[in-house]
């Protein structure tokens, strides 16, 4: 049994098929990715696996998390599943962080709830998770969500993801808000923080680029369809579908374009 | 002599100075890359360059001459020789104008053209950016992201212009759209020479359109220099980590 069964998932919105017969599983420590571009149902793909569709939009088919069909379940169901067994981290950290709590409380309280820590045990735990994240300064701790930069707010989020150890992280375009320089740190921590835990991982992405370098699979997902499924590198090195071959000819182009970039002026670079 | 030119400019908001002593030239028919992460001061200079703020130590100048917002002559020339596109080609096209008027507005407001020459003017720059005539009596609802960032290219180039200043004109799009967008503009500075400033946040946007590219930090000129100097051989720390945080594709 793999982690992550989703077969045949069809959301609905308003009788519009958002996604539409998606099926791929995720098993115990793969690394998987989705790919697409605008509008390709990747995201709504990523919350029906945790049962977090919003108003309006139903699903059908199916999608087992660890054992348990979460289509059709209630919320009660499915609370003790996000967290321990699957966890999820969005673009936009402000938005899942609470603008009024301070950042310990928020890593303290899944904590608390999964892993019935209290007291001082519970502060040193919050304490280790900041400093997993690296960030290791106590006043992060204390610190309000808009007081941080947005790559000490990702840090952040990713800690309270991970504070209910899930088996399963699901990162949403983790780091499409974040400066390149930013991301490459962010990158750099989820990979070694996924490899350390042994975690499995489910990644979406619009940049090919940042997908192959996190995932070892990829589903390429096209107006809610997946359109081709396979190894990174062989999807990289030879797709079949038109749609894939047109993506990666494109990401193609724009990567040759920084070893050739356009004719140059002649005048070598000089710092200041 | 340099089209447009920032001359130790500073700007500031309060006492936050945003842009601070930067220098630089636009040339005749060439490409500049503006590339900076956030807070560098990428947008403000991009204002400073428009005439859309003034510098509060320094100058702007244009043909040479101080760009100065009451000589209402040399203000026309500037608004006709030096034309915008920016990101989001959601919000900066009219939703109640109909592509016609929306591309031809630069001839009307700068008294260019009108009537037939007007239309024919806006068939042109229709035609250049890769659309069809009939798109001329539609809205901008009925377009994609990719169309409307064409139809205010069109719009951009319609005055015929001399530079183009473009903030981040292919962030918001799709890959697919994104290279088909800089594969157009790379054809309009062939066909016209005209020169061109793209601010982004995107070094291979940059290296596809761009040969030269100054790379800003906390506003100020961290390194500038041909883009494959700076790519293949960053002289700073700053432009170091900037160009090896780039994801790379594997290799085929």
């Amino acid at each position: 049994m793999s982690l992550l069964e989703i077969a045949g998932l069809t959301v609905t919105a308003g009788g519009r098929r958002v996604v539409d017969d998606v099926s791929f599983t995720v098993a115990a420590g793969e690394r998987v990715g989705i790919i697409g571009e605008s509008g390709s149902g990747k995201s709504v793909t990523s919350l029906a696996a945790t049962g977090l569709l919003g108003a309006g939009l139903s699903a059908s088919g199916s999608v087992r998390l660890d054992g348990t069909e979460v289509i059709g379940a209630s919320d009660r169901a499915l609370r003790p599943l996000r967290g321990p067994v699957a966890a999820l981290l969005f673009q936009e950290p402000l938005t899942a962080l609470d603008p009024l709590m301070r950042v310990g409380r928020q890593i303290a309280e899944p904590m608390r709830r999964h892993l019935g820590l209290r007291g001082q045990e519970l502060q040193d735990a919050v304490r280790t998770a900041l400093a997993d994240v690296s960030l290791p300064d106590e006043r992060i701790a204390r610190a309000y969500p808009h007081e941080l930069s947005g790559g000490q707010r990702q840090r952040v989020a990713t800690a309270i993801a991970l504070a209910g150890h899930p088996k399963l992280l699901i990162a949403d375009e983790p780091t499409t808000a974040l400066d390149v320089t930013v991301q490459d740190e962010i990158l750099s921590l989820l990979d070694r923080l996924v490899a350390e835990r042994d975690m499995a991982l489910l990644f979406i992405s619009h940049d090919l680029a940042v997908v192959a370098r996190m995932t070892d699979r990829v589903i390429v997902m096209q107006r809610g369809r997946s359109v081709e499924q396979g190894e990174i590198s062989q999807i990289i090195s030879a797709p079949h579908d038109p749609y894939t071959t047109a993506l990666v000819a494109s990401a193609r182009a724009l990567d040759a374009a920084l070893d050739e970039p356009a004719a140059s002026g002649g005048s070598e670079g000089s710092g200041r | 002599m340099s089209i447009l030119e920032l001359r130790n400019a500073r700007f500031a908001y309060g006492s936050r100075t945003v842009v601070d002593d930067v220098s630089l030239q636009v040339t005749e028919g060439e490409a500049v890359g503006l590339v900076g992460e956030s807070g560098a001061g990428k947008s403000t200079i991009f204002s400073l360059l428009l005439g859309l703020a003034a510098p509060h130590e320094g100058e702007v100048l244009f043909d040479g001459q101080p760009l100065n917002r009451r000589d209402r002559a040399l203000m026309r020339r500037f608004r006709g020789d030096v034309q915008t596109v920016f990101q989001d080609p959601y919000s900066s096209l009219d939703p109640r104008q109909r592509i016609d008027r929306i591309v031809g507005e630069p001839l009307r407001s700068l008294g260019i053209a009108r009537g037939a020459d007007a239309r024919r003017a806006v068939a042109d720059a229709v035609r250049s950016v890769g659309l069809d005539a009939d798109v001329l009596a539609r809205y901008p609802h009925e377009f994609s992201g990719g169309q409307r960032q064409r139809i205010a290219i069109a719009r951009a180039i319609v005055s015929k212009p001399r530079v183009l200043l473009a903030d981040e004109p292919v962030s918001a799009l799709d890959v697919t759209t994104r290279i088909q967008v800089i594969d157009l503009l790379r054809t309009l500075r062939a066909e016209t020479g005209l020169a061109l400033v793209m601010v982004s946040h995107d070094l291979s946007a940059v290296a596809a359109l761009c040969e030269r590219t100054v790379v800003l930090r906390d506003g100020r000129v961290a390194e500038e220099g041909s883009t494959r100097g700076i790519l293949s051989a960053p002289q700073t720390e700053y432009a170091r980590t900037l160009v090896s945080a780039i994801p790379r594709l594997p290799a085929a």
